[in-house]
């Protein structure tokens, strides 16, 4: 089964990929756009019967640094 | 004195590193070695360099991969005993991902790949690296990087620790804000770990050891003279 990842800048922390991406859909007409934050998204297969425990933990031990980012697990 | 240099696939700056502790080493017959990271013994070395480049081409994050590489519970182990480690540039993204240091090392707020000459003044509490050069001396430097701003989840503590012992400044000394090259927290550009042993920085003292090179100059010497200085029990300070 498929265990979704993803692994997102803690709010605070300033995302000039972000802000890059936010300009240059201003100058495409996208007036709306008041902010843009870019994180990843990972899949993971794993077995089944695979808890979301083992997934949190990948996160904390290598998907995400959890210095500056934060993770959600979808299983 | 030998400094084990821990090469990563993808690692650019280990010979650098190793030429640069020949020039600067070589006269008081010391040096450096080259370790694979799939070792797991880092064999009879007195200290350790994480050197520059794109260990694992920087995959996932900077430094993400590296610091598990299999010599890294060598290296872990060497720093817990007090064993004085460098890590310079990508060997301070993996030494922050291998929880050698705190902080993390984010994206340039200028989303550029900044590579030029930047001032660092020297300070904080004494370090192998550090402790032979007068504080307050600022050192010229290079700096090559994309991911260079450090953050640090309670840097006030860092601080009051004296943990931060290299900052960006302009060349006159002064922590201006145009002198931080890359956005990161109190202009810091390096940092030690509580013991003191383990130091990171972004700037690369290696590329300054020979004034033919221009750029940096020399001034990156004093780091490993210190590191030479401090193990051979020498209080006096560099005067050069």
């Amino acid at each position: 089964m498929k265990a979704r990842v993803y692994v997102t800048l803690k709010e605070g922390v300033l995302d000039p990929q972000g802000q890059a991406v936010a300009k240059t859909l201003g100058r495409l007409g996208f007036n709306e756009v008041e902010g843009v934050r870019i994180g990843k998204y990972i899949e993971v297969e794993v077995g089944d019967g695979s808890t979301r425990e083992r997934v949190e933990e990948m996160c904390k031990k290598l998907l995400a640094n959890t210095v500056i980012e934060n993770f959600r697990v979808e299983l | 004195m030998k400094l084990g240099i821990i090469r990563f696939p993808g690692s650019n700056c280990d010979d650098d590193a190793l030429d640069a502790l020949e020039r600067v080493l070589a006269s008081a017959g010391l040096g450096g070695t080259i370790v694979w990271h799939k070792d797991h013994e880092l064999g009879a070395v007195d200290g350790v360099i994480l050197p520059g480049g794109f260990a694992y081409g920087d995959y996932l994050r900077a430094g993400a991969m590296a610091a598990h590489s299999p010599i890294m519970a060598a290296v872990k182990a060497f720093a817990d005993r007090g064993g004085p480690v460098l890590a310079i540039c990508n060997g301070f993204q993996i030494a922050c991902e291998a929880g050698l240091l705190e902080g993390a090392l984010a994206r340039n707020d200028s989303l550029k790949f900044e590579c030029r000459d930047v001032w660092l003044r020297i300070e904080g509490r004494p370090t192998p690296f550090t402790q032979a050069i007068p504080a307050g001396r600022v050192l010229k430097m290079s700096i090559a990087h994309a991911q260079g701003r450090y953050l640090h989840p309670d840097v006030d503590r860092l601080e009051a620790e004296g943990r931060v012992v290299f900052r960006y400044v302009t060349a006159d000394g002064e922590a201006a804000g145009a002198a931080n090259p890359n956005g990161s927290q109190r202009s810091i550009a390096g940092v030690t770990n509580a013991a003191g042993n383990v130091v990171g920085l972004m700037p690369h003292p290696e590329r300054a050891v020979e004034a033919l090179l221009g750029g940096g100059g020399e001034d990156g010497r004093a780091l490993f003279l210190s590191a030479l200085a401090v193990k051979r029990g020498e209080p006096a300070r560099i005067s050069s």
